[in-house]
């Protein structure tokens, strides 16, 4: 039976549910059985995939500036408030 | 940090453990001011929320009752501290992002259809290509409508998972995987763009 490529839009729709497991079991067993037959949906899945990567993988560039120790000393008197250490 | 690690740290401090202070505060400063410097564009602002979310997370810790939950018990403070921040500055008009967007062109190849995108094949493999496309990256989110750009540093930065992020937005689940998708194939679109221009169309 040639490819059914109608289903590309279904596909394209709920791929970020899909690589995120979030479908129900019947709705991703469907989107596996067509992605395993259709080049352009692989390569797209594909890269979706590697973008998300990337985002797991972003270590910001500019680092905050050291913690005064005023600022410091703030933080640790709520701490200790709290905690009814003072 | 692994979520585990935070919520060690988060007990200890519970627990008066005094130790567990620095470490807990570093790694928290760091994360908060990262993700406000992404929401709100500005280092001066990012510098200031952190702090100020940092003094209600020592000042509200006795409120944490499960320290497995401190990552997104930190961020919902950070984004309201966020919040309050960008209420004092000029509000940006937000762009909805439709799905109609970010679908590839395509057309029809011998072999049935194909679409136009850039090839990502050496995108795994090629270590200085990922570096360039990690910066690239930063660039992107900071160029996503605000609704889109907090949840995709919610689920796909921070890694919260759909409910937690659904909690710290005060958003329905439904609407956290519309955006995070929706968000998610800008930034294919923008990497994919800029791979193109690289010479890997």
């Amino acid at each position: 039976m040639a490819h059914d490529h109608t289903k590309c839009g279904d596909v394209f729709a709920l791929l970020s549910e899909y690589l995120d497991v979030e479908l129900p079991p019947e709705a991703c067993e469907q989107i596996r059985e067509h992605v395993e037959g259709c080049a352009p949906c692989v390569e797209f899945a594909e890269s979706l995939k590697r973008t998300v990567e990337l985002c797991k993988e972003y270590e910001p560039e500019t680092m905050p500036k050291p913690v005064s120790a005023a600022a410091k000393a703030e933080l640790m008197a709520a701490w200790r408030k709290t905690s009814g250490r003072v | 940090m692994l979520k585990a690690e935070e919520a060690e740290l988060a007990r200890r401090l519970l627990g008066g453990d005094e130790a567990a202070f620095e470490p807990f505060m570093e790694h928290f400063r760091r994360k908060i001011f990262h993700h406000t410097i992404l929401m709100c564009g500005n280092r001066e602002d990012a510098e200031e929320v952190a702090q100020e979310a940092m003094l209600k997370v020592f000042g509200k810790l006795d409120q944490l009752h499960d320290p497995e939950q401190v990552r997104p018990w930190v961020f919902r403070i950070a984004r309201n501290e966020c919040l309050m921040k960008r209420r004092k500055s000029v509000f940006a008009p937000q762009r909805e992002l439709s799905l109609e967007e970010f679908r590839p062109a395509r057309e029809e190849g011998e072999n049935g259809p194909r679409i136009e995108i850039a090839d990502w094949t050496d995108v795994p493999g090629d270590a200085l290509l990922r570096e360039e496309l990690r910066s690239q990256i930063g660039q992107a989110i900071g160029e996503l409508p605000e609704t889109y750009r907090a949840v995709v540093l919610m689920r796909d930065v921070e890694e919260l998972t759909t409910e937690e992020t659904a909690r710290v937005l005060e958003i329905s689940t439904d609407l956290v995987k519309q955006r995070l998708h929706r968000g998610r194939l800008a930034l294919r679109k923008s990497l994919d763009e800029y791979l193109r221009i690289a010479g890997r169309g």
